[in-house]
């Protein structure tokens, strides 16, 4: 009896420490694997080779699609630091890695490409350093002033603009001539073009994801919206309205959309999606202009969709006063972990500044360039885009757009905000929350989150 | 073992009888020492630490700083925390049972029949087991898929529209299949080998007392590896109130279906991996070991009388 006993409260203590080591045992792992990619001896973990071993070497992450031929071309023309590189995922992914590479005070890279929209969570912690004094002066024509606002706090630079995200409705030129559609010129002739095509037995008009909450929020800031307001003079105070009426018509509007079946629900980013892209079950797919490269690379306009893609501008809510809105864009940005911030900031600057890599990104459409020495090269304008059959996409669509582009405040706890975002839109294409409802609802979540974390919510 | 066994050996060979057991000492901690300093170093020490964590608030404005036990406090009126909590209780009242109905029904029918098929069987029904649940997980996402899943053609043959086993009303069942189809046939195994263990000269006297294929199954066979029944009983109790990793997977293909707090596990880990709030990550973890010891201190509790094993 006594040695039953005394093996029931093993078995128990047992249970209870497997319970609880799950955490702990991910904790140093996590941290590990971030350690040996970034600073474990260098060179040896790098995707890339190394060409000139004897030079000081820049540790770097990112994942555009070309980066192995970026970093060759930078470490081929340089003669002062070298880089080594490492994909350790996109978007998410990445910016976990960092993030408990910042609470481990070790592991991160010395140089990073993060979403423009990010700097203001990594920035808050003192995860990045203020470029400014490393030769901001020589590159600061480079690139426009909009740019460089989305990649400062105040006065500090925190990261090279690379690439833009101006926003635009690709379409399908088939499903349109097929139900006798012209492209929307508002949202509210998408929403009549929408029914229209769905009265006539035709696919989704578009697609209304849960899981792409940084879209959801371009589209609630084209109308009105601005989520977030920040002095970073002040670090303390912030501004949090989830709430206001555009947000709230916006949520309305892409949600009676989905609950009459008009759009899609179905998550992006995914291969339920991608095959439904390539099958025509969406007639149109509101993105930024990296999306074809995205497509492409995912195998769409390659087989029986070939050249049926085309792009049209994003629709708008008042025509007589367009707003155009902004979705990713990514940038390098100097970590403080940097061993030398000087020659990572000599990295940040330089790579993917180099003609042919930048070349070799938006013919491919990789990426759509900030740099002024492509956005400003008649080549890149003029381009016919084989993806679009060959629409002058540029010239007609994404300069405009991108030059009509304003910059948004971008919030210091961007991570939590996209996550409840998710979580609201989710429960609006359920049918189980109104707009409204959803809007109200995020607006809660987030101030509360914001005070927890010691801001003063205005 | 080494205070008893050691003496026959050294005593009255060398020196007084108080070195000897000095000696014992030494060796019993040397022969402890590798388990010992893994243990501590890999399992003591980071639980430790996660404790020490649970007990800090880190903020983004104001810093660190020590608020004792009000993480807990905040994970037990956390809706989130809560509703994975439910979440992976409900969840153990369906898949278990059902996982367990599963693997005695298969391990039965195996050890009660016996031709060249059964050795067939019983290595096909114990393969998803030796796939990794991470793989399993992608394989399945796939398998549910709407535009290129076999469920689609299957119902459209029938005229209807396939279900969305990844749309929030039956993800529900989507993860209880995938966890009966990954772990049914492990349990099945262990069944199957305490089947094996029964001594066949009981079947025979049931036998000649009148006992059919039935009752000899159910009155002989089950109460006979009720041990081990209890015992794969505890195991998945304990796996599946810390589930995460199908759901981790399948999030990627269904991210606004299942949250980053779908299950209490995966809400510590956005906790801490995401939010670089490790502080609120290791209360959720402890928080969740307290639910689960509650839940198998209960089981044990329930079952005390019918237990053989403990």
């Amino acid at each position: 009896m006594n040695n039953k006993r005394l093996s029931v409260a093993a078995l128990l203590a047992a249970v209870s420490v497997l319970a609880v080591s799950v955490l702990t045992a991910c904790s140093p792992g996590g941290g590990g694997g971030g350690a040996t990619t970034a600073t474990g001896g260098g060179a040896s973990n790098c995707t890339n080779t190394i060409p000139k071993k004897n030079l000081p070497v820049v540790t770097m992450w990112g994942w555009y699609p070309n980066m192995q031929l970026v970093v060759d071309n930078f470490n081929k023309l340089n003669g002062e630091v070298q880089v080594c590189w490492t994909n350790v995922g996109q978007g998410s992914d990445e910016y976990d890695k960092f993030q408990t590479a910042i609470s481990a005070g070790t592991g991160a890279p010395d140089v990073i490409m993060i979403e423009m929209d990010r700097i203001p969570t990594f920035q808050i912690q003192n995860a990045l350093v203020d470029i400014r004094k490393y030769g901001f002066d020589a590159v600061k024509d480079d690139y426009g002033p909009g740019a460089w606002k989305d990649v400062s706090v105040g006065d500090a630079i925190y990261g090279v603009p690379v690439d833009g995200g101006p926003l635009a409705m690709i379409y399908r030129k088939d499903l349109f001539e097929k139900y006798d559609i012209t492209p929307p010129k508002t949202w509210a002739e998408y929403e009549q073009a929408a029914q229209k095509m769905k009265d006539a037995g035709g696919p989704a008009f578009g697609d209304f994801a849960a899981n792409v909450s940084a879209l959801t929020m371009a589209l609630q800031i084209q109308k009105g919206a601005a989520p977030f307001t920040y002095d970073p003079a002040q670090q303390s105070r912030i501004g949090v309205k989830l709430n206001d009426q555009a947000s709230k018509d916006v949520l309305g509007y892409w949600g009676r959309l989905a609950q009459k079946g008009l759009v899609g629900t179905q998550d992006q980013f995914t291969p339920e999606y991608i095959s439904g892209v390539i099958n025509g079950k969406y007639a149109t797919y509101i993105s930024a202009a990296w999306a074809p490269g995205y497509l492409t690379g995912a195998g769409v306009g390659k087989g029986e969709d070939t050249g049926t893609f085309a792009v049209a501008p994003l629709p708008q809510w008042d025509p007589a006063r367009p707003v155009q809105v902004n979705w990713g864009g990514s940038a390098f940005s100097v970590t403080s972990q940097a061993k030398n911030p000087e020659l990572a900031a000599k990295v940040a600057y330089g790579l993917y500044a180099d003609q042919e890599s930048l070349t070799h990104g938006w013919t491919n459409q990789i990426i759509f360039p900030l740099n002024l020495k492509a956005l400003d090269d008649p080549a890149f304008v003029n381009l016919k885009v084989a993806f679009f059959g060959g629409q002058q996409a540029n010239k007609e669509v994404y300069v405009p757009a991108a030059n009509a582009y304003r910059g948004v405040t971008y919030s210091p706890f961007g991570q939590y905000y996209f996550d409840a975002m998710t979580k609201q839109v989710s429960a609006l294409i359920d049918g189980s929350v109104t707009g409204a409802q959803a809007a109200d609802r995020l607006q809660e979540d987030v101030t509360k989150y914001a005070r927890e974390q010691g801001f003063t919510v205005q | 073992m080494t205070e008893k066994s050691a003496p026959d050996a050294q005593d009255g060979t060398r020196g007084p009888r108080g070195k000897v057991r000095l000696r014992e000492h030494v060796m019993g901690w040397l022969f402890v020492g590798p388990f010992g300093i893994v243990f501590l170093a890999l399992l003591i020490a980071p639980l430790a630490y996660a404790l020490y964590l649970s007990l800090f608030q880190k903020r983004l404005i104001g810093g660190t700083g020590f608020v004792f036990l009000d993480n807990y406090v905040k994970a037990f009126t956390d809706p989130s925390f809560l509703s994975g909590s439910w979440f992976v209780i409900r969840f153990s009242l369906v898949s278990i049972p059902l996982q367990i109905i599963v693997a005695l029904a298969m391990a039965l029918i195996l050890d009660a029949v016996t031709s060249l098929f059964t050795r067939f069987s019983r290595l096909m029904i114990f393969l998803p087991y030796a796939i990794p649940t991470v793989i399993g997980a992608v394989m399945w996402g796939f398998l549910y898929s709407r535009s290129f899943g076999p469920l689609t053609d299957l119902f459209t043959l029938f005229g209807a529209t396939p279900p969305d086993l990844l749309g929030s009303n039956l993800i529900f069942y989507g993860l209880v299949n995938i966890v009966t189809w990954q772990w049914a046939g492990y349990y099945m195994i262990i069944l199957y080998a305490a089947l094996q263990g029964i001594d066949p000269a009981l079947y025979e006297a049931a036998r000649m007392d009148g006992a059919g294929k039935w009752q000899v199954a159910l009155r002989i066979k089950i109460p006979l590896i009720a041990p081990a029944l209890f015992l794969i009983l505890v195991f998945s109790l304990i796996g599946t109130l810390q589930f995460f990793n199908e759901p981790q997977i399948l999030r990627s293909l269904a991210a606004g279906t299942i949250g980053p707090d779908f299950t209490p596990n995966m809400y510590a880990y956005q906790q801490a991996f995401a939010l670089a709030n490790f502080n609120y990550g290791s209360a959720i973890s402890f928080a969740l070991g307290g639910i689960v010891f509650v839940g198998v201190y209960a089981f044990l509790f329930f079952t005390r009388k019918r237990r053989s094993f403990l």
